[in-house]
């Protein structure tokens, strides 16, 4: 019997856990060489400052230091972290060098590192260093840096990076005789993605071969071996990046770090094994922070709620230096305020502002998480002015199959185009309605039952994936038939090993089983490989397992014809064997007396448009600003599915992600530039009692026409949705008040205020 | 100092500086390298082992507190071959993502449903609650828990 297409869209139960759960995994700080010394960093306590010394003397007479380095043992110039995505000359005097030298511009850079026996001793140096810190006025909010009164980079003149503008149609013929327009500000907060495990590096250098190998290395393994092979004068084929079980990456952890230049720089320096690990605190001031943006926006409408245009500005607090995405969040804001809906003349400009806190970079959901929460909040606004049915108002202006593929508003100075592919946006909403019981619950909206305030709220998303411009997959057919899957893709645990074999399987037409492992996160596995962010791994990586498959077939066609006296295109390729037309077959093993490699590609420069909708009813005690979540609802349709209950728990988990952004997290700073949230303690991320009632639903359906697969990258949807719909629920609920949240997170103490503040 | 206890039933000597968590001397002196270090100050969970029966914070506790004490680690709690119905059923739900938090989930699902073979789903979420997970939003970890109490209610032992 042939097994065809019997393992993608199946439930299977995830390969990685065999290890994970029973504590098998190996993460970076697992590791240990021989000889491995440990790496310290000592950080700045000022915000903004002026570096006037740095005395390293005492930790160097430390018994077990190995090596103090500051920027001065880095060379003439010192390194810095170049942008990866829009790198434009603008961005460049804004690069953050791997240790500073004569200014900080945030608490937590790096100003020395210890190398020593432990982590112990190394610790105990990095108290003994003496840095002498002239402190300057900290930026500490992106509206003071507008006024450019202190400046983090003095040659530039200004704080602004860049302003990025959004454009489609004609917003200002549009506004100048719509018959109704209204215009708010609303605004998110600073956080960030928190993986469970904290970053860390091991080095090692080989004199005798010249060559360097990194573990801890994710995401993006070949862009980052580029950029250090740059930075440390090698070539890249001196460098090996090897990633390990990867703890949580949700697009923070793995990007180019200056931890990634300097441990390889000490090992290479001391020559011997280095090992870097975070404590919780130095993630806090360290990995990329996100999501902290303010928008003064306008939409233009007919009195039937017909979206006419949206214009306006926002701002987007970048941190102190721009990092290798930093720029993406902002980008998104602009270009995809209008989300799932027809809104055909736009004019949106975001400006970016440096000021003295940690750098950002990309989240989850990466700037529509933010504008969807804009938009959203400003729908229900227009809605209840207009006297429309919230439901009704986004089905009206909804995206329409029809209307695919449907082009989004072009940003400038880099000319970024795009469009929507494929989809019928309405689906996912009356699902999401159904599954979460709207008409019977819509009963309670905005009543007052038992002291608490009831409300709901729905909105539809969409979610980017498959970013181009390659990804790469080798199948190697080994000697027993078996099949091994090597890929350039990157696992940051969300289970492509088992997604990937599936996928191979059906492919090959063989059984999962036979698939020895699926083999990603070294630069050693592809000749090229580009990773995973903007939810790419399954569309790009599939894709390309494809076509490894289709040639890997081809070649062991060629081989059977050649045994079997038969052409090539005669051959059937089924029950792990190889027949000829009359009967006479020879089994895959004997086709590989050697294993069989062969690598495969998929280029791609459009996008996949993943969409869906959720749903949220929320109780408010005015007496406390206690908001409890009684059910939400998340539907997402990805075009094909490979794994139902990966894809599920993806949503779900980002669900309640997104809900610590809505409700929770916030990376709170002082006049001065210092974070006040540095431990788990302060920083609050939701608990196992939290938000008990969240469903996910998956489907599938219109299939992406820009990849073979018809898949559509997801894992992102669970997030854009929930600051909107919770804020909007929140709302529903505070109706009879007249309460608008403006600002997320919705903290007890923020809604307690919105209602003393509505009754006033 | 020296220190003499059990880990996974087996008796281990280890020599420390006073000053060096259980956790650390579990993981890089005695390379039981299950037990992870999330946080360092005892809120995320994710190096709780169990100390004489009890789940603890061993990010949190000394390795000179262990002396003579009986530590069982997630390696401890493991078939060589193989899951436990416990692990079964995480993998069964879903229950994990990065797997990051994942050895401290089971160290103290273990410890609860050891104690309590017949807890709801509310006193799952408030026992877990004191373990931060990242990926999964905790909706499969708590039905996998729960999925997994007809073993402990079998022979008391998850087996």
């Amino acid at each position: 019997m042939r097994t065809v297409n019997s393992f993608v869209g199946q439930p299977i139960e995830r390969l990685e856990d065999l290890r994970l759960v029973r504590g098998r995994g190996q993460y970076v700080d697992d590791l240990a060489r021989k000889n491995m010394l440990y790496a310290v960093i000592l950080r700045s306590s000022t915000g903004h400052g002026r570096i006037r010394s740095i005395d390293i003397a005492a930790a160097k007479g430390l018994l077990g230091v190995r090596a103090v380095i500051t920027a001065a043992d880095l060379g003439e110039r010192t390194p810095v972290v170049p942008m990866r995505l829009q790198p434009l000359p603008d961005f460049e005097p804004f690069a953050q060098p791997v240790m500073a030298r004569d200014k900080v511009r945030y608490v937590g850079e790096a100003l020395a590192m210890v190398i020593a026996d432990t982590a112990g001793i190394a610790e105990d140096a990095i108290g003994l260093i003496d840095a002498d810190i002239e402190p300057l006025p900290a930026v500490s909010t992106w509206q003071f840096a507008a006024k450019n009164e202190a400046l983090l980079f003095e040659d530039t003149g200004s704080n602004t990076s860049m302003v990025f503008r959004a454009v489609l149609g004609d917003a200002a013929a549009a506004f100048k005789d719509a018959p109704y327009t209204r215009r708010e500000c609303f605004s998110t907060q600073r956080h960030t993605a928190l993986p469970m495990e904290p970053r860390g590096v091991l080095a090692e250098w080989n004199d005798a071969q010249g060559k360097l190998t990194v573990w801890g290395a994710a995401k993006v393994l070949f862009a980052n071996r580029r950029i250090l092979a740059k930075a440390m004068g090698l070539t890249e084929a001196a460098i090996d990046m090897v990633e390990n079980d990867v703890g949580g990456g949700f697009g923070a952890r793995g990007e180019f770090y200056p931890e990634d230049f300097l441990i390889p720089f000490a090992a290479r320096y001391v020559g011997r094994p280095v090992k870097w690990t975070e404590d919780r605190r130095e993630h806090l001031m360290t990995i990329n922070h996100a999501r902290e943006s303010a928008v003064d926006v306008e939409i233009a409408c007919r009195r039937d709620g017909t979206i006419l245009g949206l214009r306006g500005h926002a701002f987007v607090d970048m941190g102190a230096y721009m990092r290798t995405n930093g720029a993406v969040g902002a980008r998104n804001i602009a270009q995809f305020m209008s989300g799932a809906y027809r809104i055909p003349n736009i004019d949106i400009d975001v400006t970016l502002l440096q000021t003295n806190k940690t750098p950002v970079g990309t989240y989850r959901g990466p700037g529509r998480f933010e504008t969807d929460f804009y938009r959203e909040r400003l729908f229900d606004m227009v809605a209840r002015d207009l006297g429309i049915d919230q439901i009704e108002f986004r089905r009206r202006n909804l995206v329409r199959e029809a209307d695919m593929p449907y082009k989004v508003a072009t940003i400038t100075p880099f000319e970024s185009k795009d469009e929507l592919d494929s989809g019928d946006y309405s689906v996912t909403l009356d699902r999401c309605l159904a599954e979460f019981g709207w008409a019977e619950k819509a009963k309670l909206k905005g009543k007052l039952v038992d002291g608490r305030y009831h409300g709901l709220a729905v909105s539809c998303f969409i979610e980017g994936g498959a970013a181009g411009p390659k990804e790469s997959a080798r199948l190697v057919l080994e000697t027993d038939g078996s099949l091994s899957v090597y890929m350039g893709s990157s696992g940051v645990g969300q289970g492509l090993e088992t997604a990937f074999a599936q996928i191979a399987a059906d492919a090959m037409e063989m059984p999962m089983d036979r698939i020895n492992q699926v083999l990603h996160g070294s630069t050693a596995y592809v000749s090229d490989g580009y990773g995973a962010y903007h939810s790419r791994s399954i569309v790009m990586g599939g894709s390309a397992v494809l076509d490894a498959a289709k040639k890997l077939r081809d070649i062991m066609r060629a081989e059977a014809a050649r045994r079997l006296n038969c052409g090539a295109g005669e051959v059937v390729l089924a029950d792990e064997r190889a027949s000829a037309p009359g009967g006479k077959s020879v089994s895959w093993a004997e086709l590989a007396p050697e294993p069989i490699s062969i690598e495969g590609a998929f280029h791609n420069h459009k996008h996949t448009w993943a969409y869906g909708a959720h749903a949220a009813h929320v109780t408010v005690d005015p007496k406390t600003g206690q908001v409890a979540l009684l059910d939400y609802v998340a539907v997402e349709n990805c075009g094909r599915m490979i794994n139902p209950l990966t894809l599920k728990g993806q949503l779900v988990g980002a669900v309640v992600q997104g809900l610590g952004g809505a409700f929770l997290e916030h990376l709170v700073y002082d006049d001065s530039g210092q974070l006040l949230t540095g431990s788990l303690a302060d920083y609050l991320v939701p608990t196992a009692s939290d938000f008990p009632k969240i469903r996910g639903f998956v489907m599938e359906s219109h299939p992406s026409p820009i990849n073979p697969l018809g898949a559509k990258g997801a894992g992102e949807g669970g997030i854009i949705s929930v600051g909107g719909v919770i804020s909007n629920a929140i709302a529903d609920a505070l109706s009879s008040l007249g309460a608008e949240p403006r600002d997320l997170p919705l903290s007890p103490p923020r809604v307690w205020q919105l209602v003393q503040d509505a009754r006033k | 100092m020296p220190v003499r206890f059990e880990v996974n039933g087996k008796p281990v000597e280890v020599e420390v500086e006073p000053r060096l968590t259980l956790a650390d001397c579990l993981r890089h002196h005695l390379r039981l390298t299950g037990t992870h270090v999330g946080c360092e100050h005892g809120v995320c969970g994710a190096c709780t082992v169990l100390v004489d029966g009890a789940a603890v914070r061993s990010c949190l506790f000394l390795a000179v507190q262990a002396e003579g004490a009986k530590v069982v680690t997630v390696e401890g709690l493991s078939l060589e071959e193989g899951l436990t119905p416990l692990q079964a059923s995480f993998r069964r739900h879903h229950a994990l993502q990065c797997g990051f938090c994942t050895p401290g989930m089971i160290t103290t699902a273990h410890a609860l449903l050891s104690e309590e073979p017949d807890c709801d789903a509310d006193r799952v979420r408030e026992v877990l609650s004191g373990n931060i997970c990242r990926c999964t939003g905790y909706i499969s970890i708590v039905e996998a828990v729960l999925d997994a109490r007809a073993a402990y209610k079998r022979d008391g032992k998850g087996a």
